[in-house]
């Protein structure tokens, strides 16, 4: 394995390597805990994702949301198989920014093929499982309003798009992010600035829910909403611990950090909506512990405790201003608030990985020629790259797709709910 | 004959069935209804996004009653529905033109 500076520091931090050509002791301890970690990553979408999400729809979508997680998960998964991780993670076909088809149908992985310590098989299914539930948080964006067979395709144009190659630039042994000593640990590009930008750029093309936002469309469900939300904060255990590849201080201490982030960015959110509107809600509560999430995501593998403390206090805060911006000041419909929490806080976590790798705590140096600044400015670039890239993607994907089917049910349709309208059938039967 | 229908607070409801069980009615129909009248609603507030909810939830009562009792049952309506703040609710009484048991076809006072 080749020694750089900067690959060494990768490697240590964990980053995803491609499987490589001598051969490597498949570890089962690494290998147990990656496939326990694939199975909780996937239970943040189904159901995770899609309780939370279809609590705070009405009543009317419930079935909506559900279904669009459920079929995202099922077609992402196909694709995953017959492009997708080879576009991610084989060699690279254009200077770092996508890969090659010499992986497709997931060519060359047997059953002892290995990936670093754990079996490439292993590898495919967790990767697959961020794959997955970054398109399926745009749901958030285009809810109670979009197309089922629009979603179909716009989700697999985007990840085609979008997906596979931001991936490539960031975990892809050569992707130019990564060579660069781009630093994020469990996907705050790939995942939460690529899902808040691409819910945006959606909302904005589909324009907002007839009635929005004279009309009332309270959430019909909370209490499907914070059993959805638990489960989420569960399974990011997986989500950032995971992605360490090994069972180990590594994991255990993206973990701890994960949690402290969740703990803090959930007070941080419950603090600001009790000084600025009087109560403490339990809606803001678990969206506070997202935006903290979402927020360490990239920095998990880096930074310690305290850093992982003052990283969920930003998010809370700082998520939280945003959302009112959004919603409020700019009226755009973003319906589950998937940019200001997913796409700001990502973005967020993002430049503060380079700060918190070296203050409070900091847990991975960078490499020797490496300052904080210049990191900060790699940090940057990175997302920025990321925002641009996706919003592009993101609008050309609906517009083309809008060409061959209307991306919004009509108005009847969308007044009778989609559960009905879309699938001929009733969330509760009371 | 009079068919009375009354709005009350929902928390009432057990209150008002005993009191009319004590003047002498069988029967009756509850509805949950939304309404409001002078009473004021609430906000609620979802991530920023404020909701004014007018409507409160009442039950309505509808009890069908001879002309002779009608009186003492909006009495006792009255007696165990108040609560003296406002959205204690209202009643309305209307003649019934016909009533008709079901089962038997009776009709009329026999009916009621």
């Amino acid at each position: 394995m080749k020694n750089s500076g900067k690959l060494l520091s990768v490697s240590l931090a964990g980053l995803a390597l491609p499987a490589l050509a001598e051969a490597q002791t498949i570890d089962s301890g690494d290998t147990a805990w990656l496939m326990t970690a694939t199975a909780l990553v996937l239970f943040m979408t189904l159901p995770g994702l899609a309780l939370f999400y279809g609590g705070l729809v009405r009543s009317k979508n419930v079935l909506s949301v559900l279904m669009q997680c459920f079929a995202i998960c099922c077609v992402i998964s196909i694709l995953w198989l017959v492009v997708g991780y080879s576009m991610a993670f084989s060699d690279t076909a254009a200077a770092g920014l996508v890969g090659n088809l010499s992986k497709a149908f997931l060519a060359g992985v047997g059953v002892d093929t290995a990936s670093g310590s754990i079996p490439e098989s292993v590898f495919v299914m967790f990767q697959l499982t961020f794959a997955i539930i970054t398109p399926a948080l745009i749901v958030g964006g285009f809810a109670e309003r979009m197309r089922f067979s629009a979603m179909l395709l716009f989700s697999v144009g985007w990840a085609i798009v979008v997906y596979f190659p931001v991936a490539h630039w960031v975990w892809a042994a050569d992707g130019w992010l990564l060579e660069r000593g781009f630093r994020d640990f469990a996907g705050g590009a790939v995942v939460h600035v690529n899902a808040g930008v691409g819910a945006l750029v959606a909302a904005l093309v589909l324009r907002n829910r007839r009635g929005f936002p004279d009309e009332a469309m309270p959430p019909h469900n909370l209490t499907m909403t914070v059993a959805g939300a638990s489960m989420l904060w569960v399974g990011w255990f997986g989500f950032n611990g995971g992605s360490a590849l090994v069972s180990g201080g590594a994991a255990g201490m993206a973990i701890l950090v994960t949690h402290i982030s969740a703990a803090a960015g959930s007070l941080a959110w419950m603090g600001m909506e009790w000084a600025r509107f009087g109560k403490p809600s339990v809606l803001g509560i678990v969206t506070g512990m997202v935006a903290g999430l979402g927020t360490i995501t990239p920095a998990s593998g880096f930074v310690g405790p305290v850093g992982a403390l003052i990283i969920g206090l930003s998010a809370g805060v700082v998520c939280f201003l945003a959302t009112q911006f959004i919603k409020r000041k700019l009226k755009i419909d973003d319906s589950l608030d998937v940019f200001p929490v997913h796409g700001v806080g990502g973005f967020l976590g993002l430049l503060l990985t380079a700060v918190f790798s070296v203050w409070a705590g900091g847990v991975v140096p960078f490499a020797d020629d490496q300052t904080m600044g210049g990191q900060f400015l790699v940090q940057l670039t990175g997302a920025v790259a990321t925002v641009a890239w996706c919003a592009i993607g993101t609008f050309v994907v609906l517009k083309l797709i809008g060409f061959v089917v209307p991306l919004r049910v009509d108005e009847d349709d969308e007044r009778q709910g989609l559960d009905l309208a879309q699938h001929e059938e009733r969330g509760y039967i009371l | 004959m009079k068919l009375i229908t009354a709005v009350v607070k929902p928390f009432r409801l057990e209150d008002v069935r005993n009191a009319l069980a004590e003047v002498g009615v069988q029967g009756m129909t509850v509805t949950e209804v939304k309404g409001f009248g002078r009473q004021r609603g609430h906000t609620e507030l979802y991530r920023g996004a404020e909701y004014v909810v007018d409507f409160l939830p009442k039950v309505k009562i509808d009890v069908a009653v001879t002309d002779e009792l009608a009186e003492r049952v909006v009495e006792a309506i009255i007696e165990a529905a108040k609560t003296g703040k406002v959205g204690d609710g209202k009643i309305f009484v209307s003649n019934l033109d016909q009533v008709y048991r079901i089962r038997t076809g009776e009709t009329g006072d026999q009916a009621i």
